[in-house]
């Protein structure tokens, strides 16, 4: 397997560390005036989601994890795994609970995920940044308050929770961002 | 496509220009005279933490570095009789680009003979207080690490060194070298402390590079050098300059040892630098200064890409 050095380290490389694929998020070169320089790193373990930072000697290498993302569309759940297919090729791959985490909020079928694969297996799912999705539960609308700038929660088809505005009622298509969990606007579908 | 643009912004640029005029003017004033050494070296330094570019050319078939300091070129001209000197030109070191960091840079060196190294910091502190007004204060390089970091560089144990690394820092490497963890513990929790504009001095021996040495009041031999920091950037380092050149010989050999144990290259040692230094360079003190990074501290800048015209 390839190895990378810290010279190489920038922002999206994965690699091995203590035995977990990692993505490295930001890298900083760091010289003493005279002396061993240093590479300060911030990675995220792609099997546990948690960020740490690590101390590299410059010249340490890390052995590069075979991890790569692919654009996937989403098929459907069985109640244990979720199925994506690679639309080129149509292959198909499972992913479990831990590979899918919170993106099961944000998925809708035939909608294209990024799905990490590590070792040739699902590690992570990331939903697209804007979906659309139906309202299933809210409280009714309050007609024509739409200047007032408050909220009430809604329930979404996968079981997502947003807050939406006061006028918005049960079957109103809605647009959402992924990474915060907000309420961007009305869609129309 | 965007790349062809500069790094810095013009406005950037003409006070970079305004900025090394006026060093010339200060060095003019002070009669020290410029000196515009070769870039393109025979020799280089055998520091181990310091690597240079290789240049070859085809025909006629030659080989040069590309020089990492003016330093050797210099010495040969203070041992030839020139008096004050300074250089104000770019130098060259292989390492990682960073925010503080580009493999080619402006470098400020000068050499006072006669000089001791409290001349020669009053000297820094006047030039730097044309950019960057306030007090500059003093401290060792003991104190600092007592201050900031609550250990004794000299007393503790490789052990104790390991261990507030371990619990300040997240070191994803071992090493039985103590020079190494010193290093880790004064670059990330020393320096980011050392706000304002502050002299370092009394580094340790290993530290020297061709600074003299002399025994603390602690008993630690200490290295007769200074490094300027201003708001937890280095900028300048200088040196009492060590004469012997039976001193620096053994000093270049163990450099070279270390890098053979740690499979880097190993270049000649500049003989003609040496024969200077036996042939006799006045007693002096000398201090190269990161114009880019003083530049970029003035400016208020937190990359050195935005004080230098275009970076690698």
């Amino acid at each position: 397997m390839a190895s990378y050095s810290t010279s190489e380290f920038k922002s999206g490389l994965k690699v091995m560390l203590d035995g977990d694929p990692c993505n490295i998020l930001e890298n900083e070169n760091v010289k003493p005036g005279k002396g061993q320089a240093f590479s300060r790193t911030r990675l995220k373990n792609l099997k546990t989601g948690r960020v740490l930072e690590k101390t590299f000697k410059s010249n340490d290498t890390l052995e590069a994890a075979d991890v790569a993302d692919r654009d996937m569309q989403y098929l459907y759940n069985d109640g244990e795994y979720w199925h994506f297919m690679e639309p080129d090729t149509f292959d198909q791959y499972q992913a479990d609970k831990n590979a899918v985490g919170d993106a099961a909020l944000w998925m809708k079928e035939e909608d294209i995920c990024m799905v990490t694969l590590y070792n040739g297996a699902p590690l992570a799912v990331t939903p697209p940044n804007h979906v659309v999705m139906e309202v299933m539960e809210t409280d009714p609308g309050l007609r024509g308050d739409t200047a007032t700038g408050g909220t009430k929660p809604a329930k979404l088809a996968t079981g997502a929770v947003v807050k939406v505005p006061l006028f918005m009622n049960v079957g109103d298509i809605i647009k959402i961002d992924t990474r915060t969990g907000e309420y961007l606007g009305r869609a129309k579908e | 496509m965007n790349d062809w643009k500069p790094s810095a912004d013009i406005g950037m640029l003409q006070k970079r220009a305004a900025f090394l005029a006026s060093i010339r003017t200060f060095f003019a004033a002070r009669e020290v005279m410029e000196v515009d050494v070769p870039v393109l070296a025979q020799a280089t330094v055998t520091d181990p933490h310091i690597e240079s570019f290789l240049v070859y050319a085809q025909a006629p078939l030659s080989q040069y570095y590309l020089m990492t300091s003016p330093e050797f070129y210099m010495k040969r001209l203070l041992a030839a009789g020139c008096g004050p000197i300074y250089y104000l030109g770019k130098a060259f070191r292989a390492e990682d680009a960073g925010s503080r960091h580009s493999s080619e840079f402006t470098i400020l060196e000068w050499y006072r003979p006669q000089w001791n190294l409290v001349c020669l910091m009053d000297e820094v502190s006047a030039l730097v207080a044309a950019y960057i007004p306030g007090e500059v204060r003093s401290t060792t390089y003991r104190q600092a690490f007592l201050d900031c970091a609550g250990i004794d560089p000299y007393s503790a144990s490789l052990a104790e060194l390991k261990l507030l690394a371990h619990e300040k820092l997240s070191p994803a490497f071992d090493s039985e070298e103590r020079a190494i963890w010193l290093d880790l513990l004064f670059s990330h929790l020393v320096e980011p402390n050392l706000q304002g504009k502050v002299f370092v001095e009394q580094f340790p021996a290993a530290q020297a590079a061709l600074a003299q040495t002399f025994m603390d009041e602690y008993g630690n031999v200490v290295a007769a050098r200074f490094e300027l920091y201003i708001n937890g950037v280095e900028i300048a380092n200088g040196y009492q300059e060590e004469l012997d050149a039976g001193v620096l010989r053994a000093r270049f050999l163990t450099n070279s040892e270390m890098r053979k144990s740690r499979e880097q290259a190993v270049p000649a040692i500049d003989e003609k630098f040496l024969a200077a230094m036996d042939a006799g360079m006045p007693p002096c003190a000398g201090v190269a200064l990161g114009v880019d990074r003083l530049l970029m501290v003035a400016s208020g800048e937190k990359n050195i890409a935005a004080v230098m015209p275009f970076i690698h």
